[in-house]
């Protein structure tokens, strides 16, 4: 129904129709619409890319990545040293307050820590918290935190998904309680929750001076739920939206042609890959199972050209299964061009001069997953097309396996291999292809502290992969961004729009 | 009467238990809810902590014993997704379908019973010929576009109305038009066709007859059996409105309860998905129970059968 209603058709009417945009400027808000119902803003407990946007406006890290250099500074923390492998102390910043009043130290750091660390509470996305065993206070403003192994990313967990609650309230309130009423330290702070419709932010005027955030400009964020991309770009049109994004690549180059908006295009973290099922769950004689058919395969498949003609934007082909700007993304791997000619004579050589069968399964983006069994066919390959939903993708990889699948993968946007590479070539269910080596290799990427010996293991896991093409991996995702003349804004890679960052012109 | 309406009342429970069963049944087969709340990155492990947790381990006799035995006391449980009570979630929800379902549907019968009876007694006539226009155009529009239609015509070029949300009347106006001509067009030719044929039969020309006037022949004895079907056919559109205005709701950003159902399936939010089906098949049965009971007393002949 989505795809029915997002026809150019009826965006090219609302197009002709369009005046000029009024924006808020003048009365200091910004009108922003989120295309996806976010189940709950309490930031541990959703999964959702609005949940993430939300979460670094109204709280704060202990640490923070500033997004274009990379580097990182302390925020709730002023700094940190690592005590052995899996202890490491922070000191914290004295005289913050949350938006209700109460000040921060460390009791709220240690009550944080040990809710999000116990599983029982049920935390959303197990792996942002679960490397972390407790906290303790070891003075008001010093705090240490104990790790279950060790896990040299703990850094940029603490300055991504783990951020920092108020004690008292959190234990009067819950996760529902934070849901309906957040109160961070963030530099916004929250007006009103209407679940998954309505949120209205205004800035922090309290917001602490120091923060490697900055300061938040603009007086009032009013944030609403609009799913019809159609319906948000009348709003935009009729003023009664500043800033929309993941607007479809065709529509934001109309929209940039108009000339009374700011289109801005920007590469996300997610990247888009074919598995194989390299390990033969769906049976033995299964041809995935032969490298010289995964390498025909990567081989058949012109990956530039379907970013030109249908990512577009600064998508980008990807070689190595992990996003560029991620820790360890080794760049140096096998590559595979597109060449038709010789993923036939792969297929020959592997036994399949007549070319093959092969049930190809994805669940978003048909458009892309056509074109590659388009290429296919073209070498002789005939694959049965399956478009499934996510969930029941996921469930039938799990449990049955499949002969090779399309999925997407946005590393939460975590800079660090171990959130892309080692998710999928650990022996998880989802890992197709049980290679003890590349498992071994990233067991020691994953738990050494030592940077180089890192990069030196994710190396050789990638190389490996790429070798054996295992996966293909495709290219990165972009998202496009539209929004009012008067707003001053540059997207990030890490698609996580930072409302304190824009301002006013 | 007491003995028909009763009888309607027994089998409108039947019904109500029969689709109370079903749609738990249904969402078994759907998946597996645990895989999908515990979401993209869950190991094999914590699914199995979320199936313990959630209780879908359980023999499913007894979980649909519980949440019958709850559902009966308005608690449905929490949904998964939001975290929150599904019958808070519902009654929030509910009131934007509601409204607009009622304001779609008086729309719908305000204009499409005068266009039938105007079109019924001047048949093939000039406004016969509007009327078919209006009821093909209805019929052939998809809701998504004349929807964005009068977005573009109302809410950009003029801009008089606003194109989406659910905070004032002036929200409501177009939702309601699209919703409403959706159903007009079978509204306004059932009454049409209808009407012709009441028309044509003795006891109308009887009255006329006995001189009564042309008003009172049309409304006191042809409307009145004319509309038996309408009757019948407006109740079962107001269950359809009530539960499937999505692509409206969708359009307008009105986050009504059809929207929510639809979301809720794709999100496997099971708690949400069970009562909202309860609830809009308990619609459907409530209507029809009511326009059983509206056409019994319209025609008496009904209540004996």
């Amino acid at each position: 129904m989505k795809q029915i209603l997002k026809g150019a058709g009826v965006f090219a009417l609302v197009l002709a129709a369009s005046g000029a945009a009024q924006a808020d400027k003048a009365s200091d808000t910004l009108n922003i619409a989120f295309t996806k119902e976010l189940e709950n803003v309490d930031s541990f407990y959703n999964s959702a890319r609005e949940g993430v946007i939300l979460q670094r406006s109204i709280w704060d890290g202990l640490i923070y990545r500033d997004p274009y250099s990379g580097e990182y500074t302390g925020n709730l923390a002023t700094d940190w040293t690592w005590v052995d492998d899996v202890t490491l102390d922070l000191n914290l910043r004295e005289g913050v307050t949350f938006h209700n009043g109460e000040p921060f130290d460390a009791d709220d750091v240690v009550a944080t820590v040990n809710w999000v660390a116990d599983e029982k509470n049920g935390v959303k996305t197990q792996r942002n918290v679960n490397w972390m065993k407790s906290a303790e206070k070891l003075e008001q403003f010093k705090v240490r935190i104990h790790l279950k192994d060790p896990f040299p990313a703990a850094i940029e967990y603490l300055a991504g998904p783990v951020s920092i609650y108020p004690n008292e309230y959190y234990a009067k309130v819950g996760p529902t309680g934070m849901g309906l009423n957040p109160v961070g330290t963030g530099p916004y702070k929250v007006v009103s929750v209407e679940p998954g419709k309505h949120f209205v932010l205004e800035k922090y005027e309290n917001y602490h001076k120091d923060s490697p955030k900055g300061q938040p400009k603009i007086g009032h964020l009013d944030i609403r739920t609009i799913p019809d991309f159609n319906t948000q770009a009348a709003e935009l049109f009729s003023g009664g939206l500043d800033w929309i994004w993941q607007v479809p690549p065709d529509q934001a180059e109309s929209l940039g042609a108009m000339g009374s908006f700011t289109v801005a295009n920007e590469s996300t973290m997610r990247i888009g890959y074919l598995t194989f099922d390299g390990a033969g769950r769906t049976g033995a004689g299964n041809p995935l199972t032969k490298k010289l058919v995964r390498q025909a395969i990567s081989h058949a498949i012109d990956r530039k050209t379907i970013v030109a003609a249908l990512l577009k934007g600064n998508s980008r082909v990807v070689n190595s299964f992990c996003f560029p700007s991620q820790f360890g993304c080794e760049q140096d791997v096998t590559t595979y061009d597109y060449d038709p000619q010789k993923a036939k004579e792969l297929l020959a050589e592997a036994g399949y001069p007549d070319g093959l069968e092969i049930d190809f399964y994805a669940y978003r983006n048909r458009e892309y997953a056509e074109a590659m069994l388009g290429y296919l066919e073209a070498v002789g390959i005939k694959t049965n097309f399956k478009l499934l939903q996510y969930s029941a993708l996921r469930e039938l990889t799990m449990k049955e396996g499949v002969p090779m699948s399309f999925q997407t993968w946005g590393s939460y946007s975590i800079n660090d291999a171990s959130a892309s590479v080692s998710q999928y070539f650990k022996f998880g269910s989802l890992d197709t292809t049980q290679d003890q080596q590349i498992k071994d290799w990233l067991d020691v990427a994953d738990s050494s502290v030592d940077p180089e010996k890192r990069k030196e293991y994710y190396s050789k896991a990638l190389k490996r992969i790429a070798d054996e093409a295992f996966w293909l991996p495709l290219f990165s995702y972009n998202a496009n961004y539209v929004f009012t003349q008067d707003l001053d804004y540059a997207p990030t890679t890490d698609a996580i729009p930072r409302f304190f960052q824009m301002s006013w012109k | 009467m007491l003995v028909y309406t009763l009888k309607r009342l027994g089998l409108a429970l039947l019904v109500t238990l029969a689709v109370s069963m079903l749609s738990f049944a249904l969402l078994y087969l759907s998946g597996d809810p645990a895989a999908a709340i515990a979401g993209e990155t869950a190991s094999a492990s914590d699914i199995e902590a979320v199936r313990h947790y959630y209780g879908f381990d359980r023999p499913w006799v007894v979980q649909y014993g519980e949440w019958m035995f709850n559902a009966i006391r308005g608690d449905f449980g929490e949904s998964y997704y939001f975290k929150l009570p599904v019958s808070q979630l519902v009654s929030e929800r509910l009131s934007v379908t509601m409204i607009l379902g009622v304001c779609g549907i008086s729309f719908a019968l305000l204009t499409a019973v005068p266009l039938g009876v105007a079109a019924a007694v001047r048949p093939n006539s000039f406004i016969d010929r509007i009327a078919l226009f209006i009821s093909v155009m209805g019929q052939a529009m998809p809701s998504f576009w004349f929807g964005l239609v009068l977005i573009v015509i109302f809410s950009i070029k003029f801009r008089i109305l606003p194109p989406s949300g659910s905070d004032g009347w002036q929200n409501f106006v177009m939702p309601t038009v699209v919703l409403g001509y959706y159903a007009m067009p079978a509204i306004m030719r059932l009454t049409r066709a209808g009407m012709l044929d009441v028309l044509g039969a003795d006891y109308v020309r009887t009255a006329r007859a006995k001189g009564a006037g042309e008003f009172r022949v049309m409304f006191k004895h042809a409307l009145r059996n004319a509309i038996i079907p309408v009757v019948s056919l407006a109740a079962v559109q107001m269950g359809f409105m009530l539960g499937g205005s999505i692509v409206v709701e969708s359009i307008f950003a009105l986050h009504g309860a059809g929207y929510l159902a639809w979301e809720s399936i794709g999100r496997n939010d099971l708690p949400t998905v069970q009562a909202l089906i309860l609830i809009f098949s308990l619609f459907y049965i409530v209507f029809t129970f009511l326009s059983d009971l509206l056409n019994a007393w319209l025609d008496p002949r009904m209540r004996v059968g």
